[in-house]
């Protein structure tokens, strides 16, 4: 079970790796970045170290695309994660779109799309209800 | 008629008389006088119902099963039967002077204010006759809740702040405290049926006894004993026919009720006496009696000094659970009735002075027994049988708590029985003293060149028959104190 | 006596695709068809042959039954399979109760708080948010859960924005929401792939079986610790909690409703698939998961979440609030990794769906009358909308949990639990917080009641269309309360399904 952290290790895991920054790419873009086009960006990093992930691990050796040849000796690479990634790229571009949509009314309702600023309109909202409430009781 | 119809009868006609309450919300006339016609017919039903107990059959009836083994079930014993035709009787009486103080004294929301009335009866006979500690729970959450609309009656910042520390202590000791007492007898004892003798002998011990007792004692935040009492004197706020009937009658006897319920069907009296449990309760009660005396004194607003008096009173009952002696918990069955009597004279009396004077402090009623000899008698009364003088009620519960104590062998305990009897006298008698041999103010604040003598005279008829009516009570108390007494043995007997 | 007839038990055959293929049709007829009085009626059709399929099968496999159906007749495990035991009966059960008695309140409520061309619109996401949810549910099929899960969210983002037309932050709230949403459910993808990659499987029973021998394997602790972490954003777990508030207070009433009566416990159900059938029960309890995870922020969500609902002056914020802390009631009875808190958990999951709708629905019913449900303006309500105010009154004692509503039973169930493992100080953390629930429900009563209005315009009481559904509720919330033979049985036999008849455990504290 103990991994050593070797050479061969480390190439050999080369699709992980790559996968891990993609993914820690784009959360941080997702958590670091002000605006909300590029929040959007991040996810869309972030989703496609998944892709990634999966595709890779279908992947044996050697193995050619999957096509039934009838050769019983063929091997080939395991189709069931493409299938999926597939479906989870549909699931990712509608991600993508809504996101992008809301985006467009938000810029509509406040006339900046940067989170500061939005943050900004919207506490001084609270701000005004506060106060409100606070006269009320 | 069945005992069963009866019984039900007990919950249907509260229950009617609260939605007719808002039928009728157009017509006042009406709708006080139908009030008026359950509250006697409610009083009938549970005199049918006593004079046709019978010990040894079993009346029970099952309403509804909540869960497999928790079911929502009535039945009769002689300590609810007691309780139920107290509460019966004096809502005929409290229904007559909420007219005559909700009338003279112009207030607001009157069909709120008696539904909820109603409300709060349904819930208080629904405790008096819960055959097992779910469905008491059930109404006595129902109690709280229903009687928190009169409490913050007035609307005022300070009726709402009152109503608030109401809810606040009573909801929180309710389901903070009770709730988990409840659910654990479940857990250990696997039923929560008043049984006599008690459910929990061999099914609990070691220190866990005296916990459980104390998320029971203090869980149930209506018997006010410290340092929980502060609902009993912030509910004041509300009107006095609410004080009266619900502070001095049913939320507060249906917390001391509770107490003894669980002490003599869920505990056992002999269970509480081998494990000696309840001995730090003899302790919490007896300071409480004491302090709340004390408090009592240094209050001049009349209804604040009753309320610290009911807080002292309540402990007696407390008390007589605690000394788990035979003697005492009927002691405590007695005070109920005897206390219940004798505070609701005297908080009718302290409406009747308002009604008529609008005062509400000690110092302000020089004079005015001159004025309201009436009210002033029945004060008089009532005080006398608060302290336990005979020839009136209150005596007989003291005499068998002090017996219950002497049975305990807790000195101590009574002791503190006669130093209260004592402090009852210093904060009951002056207010009498005052009103009747003290000469009023000469020049009245009220501003008129009338003398207030003169001026003021006895409330409306509707406010001042009541609390007479209660004053004789209190008198005939002590002579049929035997039956009451002979009526509530069965609950103890099985411990002699 | 159903069966006996031919082409209905061809139909009975069928239930499990029924009920998620009737919503998904509905929903493109709806935008096809284009006008919003018959998209809602044809939603309504469909909630209603959803509540019957839904019953038919939850009295199928209420004895402890299975159903297994293939799609397309591929057999599992390469096929996706359906799968109906007790326990996402009952949950599927309560998802079309609620669509069912939302649905004529929706419409009211769209009317005023959507612009008429959205409508349509409206219930095409309405219904796809509702065939995600059952699909969720029904599907033995790991993989299949994520992709209903995104439909159900994305549609759920689209609901949620649409509440922008009362309030512009709903924007903000969707996109928060979509961001959050979107990273956990990657994150539940990633655990899925690395279960796949340890056992080549995605069927939820196979996988069970497959995973059994490689318990202590760093990777399928990896994969478990992703999925808990990806359910756990949906499911609004205490310190995953941040979308939820905003979203419920801003989203139109109707979905509000709908939402905090059912996403949040198809979030809880699919976490307790996943932690006791695909992940043996023996193994979530050794990666400390129940222990050190869920049971303390469980506990904490009650507190923290209950004492932040206090200081809200938004009505619907206070209720979302304490959807938060109820949810950390429900990770309890999980955490307790008992026969009897699970059953808390699923009986919480009823009851707290019912009542929850129930007061969601009656503020959405001040804001159609008052515009607002700001804690302040709603001075005196109860006396001029006597009936909304009184089902906000009789929801909030259910939240206290007073003895003859739902809550009540929820808490006993919780606390009997809690005292069978001996844990009194669990028992009395549960009462305490459930005090926090008397002070956020009573300063709205004394608001309702005691405050006598700011000014004197009348305010009409809500109309028939939206008392009826908050009333159905308010009642069923009473009625449970009182008797709870179906859904105390329900509750048990979905915990059964989950943790066994006999659980060792359980059984050795007994």
């Amino acid at each position: 079970m103990a991994a050593v952290l070797n050479w061969e290790f480390i190439v050999g895991h080369a699709n992980y790796w790559l996968g891990i920054i993609l993914m820690m790419t784009g959360l941080y873009v997702v958590v670091s970045r002000g605006n909300l086009v590029k929040k959007i960006v991040g996810l869309n990093m972030f989703q496609t170290s998944v892709f990634m992930l999966y595709i890779s691990m279908g992947k044996i050796s050697g193995g050619t695309a999957p096509i039934a040849t009838g050769n019983p000796e063929e091997v080939y690479s395991n189709p069931l994660p493409h299938v999926l990634i597939l479906t989870a790229i549909v699931v990712g571009v509608a991600t993508t779109a809504l996101g992008l949509a809301l985006i467009v009314r938000i810029r509509e309702e406040y006339e900046t799309i940067e989170e500061d600023n939005i943050l900004d309109i919207e506490n001084a909202m609270q701000r005004d209800e506060d106060r409100e409430a606070g006269s009320m009781i | 008629m069945s005992v069963q119809t009866a019984l039900i009868l007990t919950l249907v006609i509260p229950f009617v008389a609260a939605i007719l309450n808002m039928v009728l919300r157009n017509h006042d006339n009406m709708r006080d006088g139908m009030t008026f016609l359950a509250s006697v017919l409610l009083f009938g039903t549970v005199v049918f119902l006593v004079s046709n107990y019978n010990n040894n059959a079993n009346q029970a009836i099952m309403l509804l099963s909540v869960m497999p083994g928790l079911t929502i079930s009535l039945n009769l014993e002689p300590l609810g039967l007691l309780f139920a035709m107290i509460a019966s009787g004096l809502w005929i009486i409290t229904h007559i002077f909420g007219v005559g103080y909700m009338r003279g004294n112009n207030e607001e929301h009157h069909t709120r204010f008696f539904t909820s009335f109603c409300v709060a009866i349904f819930a208080t006979m629904g405790i008096a006759f819960s055959a097992n500690m779910f469905t008491l729970f059930i109404f006595y959450e129902l109690l709280t809740v229903s009687t928190y609309p009169l409490v913050a009656h007035k609307q005022t910042p300070e009726a709402k702040l009152g109503a608030r520390t109401y809810m606040g202590i009573l909801m929180g000791t309710s389901i903070g405290f009770l709730l988990v007492a409840v659910v654990w007898t479940w857990q250990v004892a696997g039923t929560l049926d008043f049984v006599q003798g008690g459910i929990l002998d061999g099914k609990i011990a070691g220190a866990m006894v005296p916990i459980l007792l104390a998320l029971y004692v203090f869980g149930i935040g209506k018997a006010a004993i410290m340092p929980f009492h502060r609902w009993l004197p912030a509910a004041m706020v509300a009107p006095t026919p609410v004080s009266a009937l619900l502070h001095a009658v049913a939320v507060v006897k249906a917390g001391v009720f509770t107490m003894l319920k669980v002490g003599i069907y869920i505990f056992g009296i002999d269970f509480l006496s081998q494990t000696g449990a309840s001995e730090w309760l003899v302790w919490l009660a007896s300071a409480s009696i004491l302090i709340a005396s004390l408090i009592a004194m240094t209050k001049d607003n009349l209804k604040a000094r009753l309320a610290y008096s009911t807080v002292s009173q309540l402990s007696y009952i407390t008390l007589g659970m605690a000394l788990a002696t035979s003697m005492g918990a009927l002691g405590g069955g007695m005070q109920i009735a005897m206390h219940a009597m004798g505070k609701i004279t005297l908080f009718m009396c302290a409406g009747a002075i308002y009604v008529a004077t609008h005062k509400t402090k000690i110092s302000e009623m020089t004079g005015l027994g001159r004025a309201m000899p009436f009210t002033f008698i029945a004060f008089l009364i009532g005080s006398l049988s608060i302290i336990g003088i005979p020839p009136l009620g209150g005596s007989w519960s003291k005499w068998l708590l002090m017996v219950g104590a002497a049975d305990a062998n807790q000195k101590f305990a009574i002791a503190v029985l006669m130093i209260s009897s004592l402090l009852n006298v210093a904060y009951m008698l002056p207010i009498v003293g005052r009103g009747f041999f003290l000469k009023a103010p000469v020049a009245a604040p009220v501003g008129a060149a009338v003398s207030p003598t003169s001026r003021f005279a006895e409330a409306p008829l509707l406010c001042v028959l009541p609390p007479v009516l209660t004053a004789i009570g209190t008198i005939l108390l002590f002579f049929y104190a035997g039956q009451i007494e002979a009526f509530l043995l069965p609950i103890v007997s099985a411990q002699q | 006596m159903l069966a006996t007839f031919a082409p209905l038990s061809g139909f009975l055959l069928h239930l499990p695709i029924l009920q998620v293929i009737i919503p998904l049709i509905t929903a493109p007829i709806v935008v096809v068809i284009g006008i919003a009085r018959i998209g809602w009626l044809l939603a309504f059709l469909a909630s209603i042959a959803s509540l019957v399929v839904s019953y038919l099968l939850l009295m199928q496999v209420i004895d402890g039954s299975v159903i297994s159906y293939q799609i397309g007749g591929w057999a599992p495990p390469l096929g996706i399979e359906y799968r109906v035991d007790a326990a996402n009966a009952f949950v599927l059960l309560i998802l079309s109760v609620i669509s069912t008695v939302v649905l004529p309140y929706a419409k009211t409520s769209v009317e005023k708080e959507i612009r008429a061309g959205s409508q349509t619109l409206f219930y095409t996401a309405y219904l796809l948010c509702f065939t995600g949810l059952l699909g969720v549910v029904i599907t033995g099929d790991a993989f299949n859960v994520f992709v209903f899960l995104e439909i159900s969210s994305l549609s759920t983002y689209v609901l949620v924005a649409m509440g922008a037309e009362r309030d512009k932050r709903a924007l903000t709230a969707a996109f928060d929401y979509l961001v959050m949403g979107t990273i956990g459910a990657t994150f539940f993808v990633i655990g899925i792939g690395l279960l796949y990659m340890m056992t080549g499987t995605l069927n939820i029973v196979d996988l069970a079986s497959r995973l059994e021998p490689l318990s202590g394997n760093r990777t399928v602790q990896a994969a478990f610790a992703f999925i808990v972490v990806g359910i756990g954003l949906k499911l609004a777990i205490y310190p995953l909690h941040l979308w939820l508030p905003n979203a419920y207070t801003y989203a139109p009433s109707a979905v509000t409703s709908f939402l905090a009566a059912t996403a949040t416990k198809v979030a809880i159900y699919v976490l307790l698939r996943f932690m006791f059938s695909v992940f043996a029960p023996e193994f979530s309890l050794a990666s400390g998961a129940l222990q050190y995870i869920i049971l303390p922020f469980g506990v904490i969500a009650m507190f923290a979440a209950s004492i932040v609902a206090v200081f809200q002056a938004d009505l619907k914020r206070t209720l979302a609030y304490s959807s938060v802390a109820q949810i950390g009631y429900m990770l309890l009875g999980i955490g307790y990794f008992s026969n009897t808190g699970l059953s808390a958990t699923m009986i919480q999951l009823f009851n707290h769906a019912v009542t929850k709708a129930a007061l969601f629905m009656a503020v959405g019913a001040l804001v159609y009358r008052t515009g607002t449900s700001f804690i302040p303006k709603l001075a005196g309500l109860g006396r001029q909308m006597p009936w909304t105010s009184a089902a906000i009154v009789a929801g909030g004692l259910s939240l206290i949990g007073i003895p003859t509503t739902v809550g009540f039973i929820s808490k006993w169930v919780l606390l009997t639990g809690a005292l069978e493992k001996d844990w009194w100080w669990m028992a009395i953390l549960i009462v305490a917080s459930s005090l926090i629930a008397v002070i956020y429900i009573w300063q709205v009563v004394e608001v309702l009641y005691l405050k006598e209005p700011e000014n004197e315009t009348v305010v009409k009481e809500a109309p028939l269309s939206m008392l009826l559904p908050i009333w159905t509720l308010i009642i069923a919330s009473f009625y449970f309360g009182l008797d709870t033979e179906l859904t105390l049985t329900s509750a048990r036999a979905a915990a059964d399904a989950f943790i066994g008849a006999v659980s060792p455990i359980a059984g050795a504290s007994q």
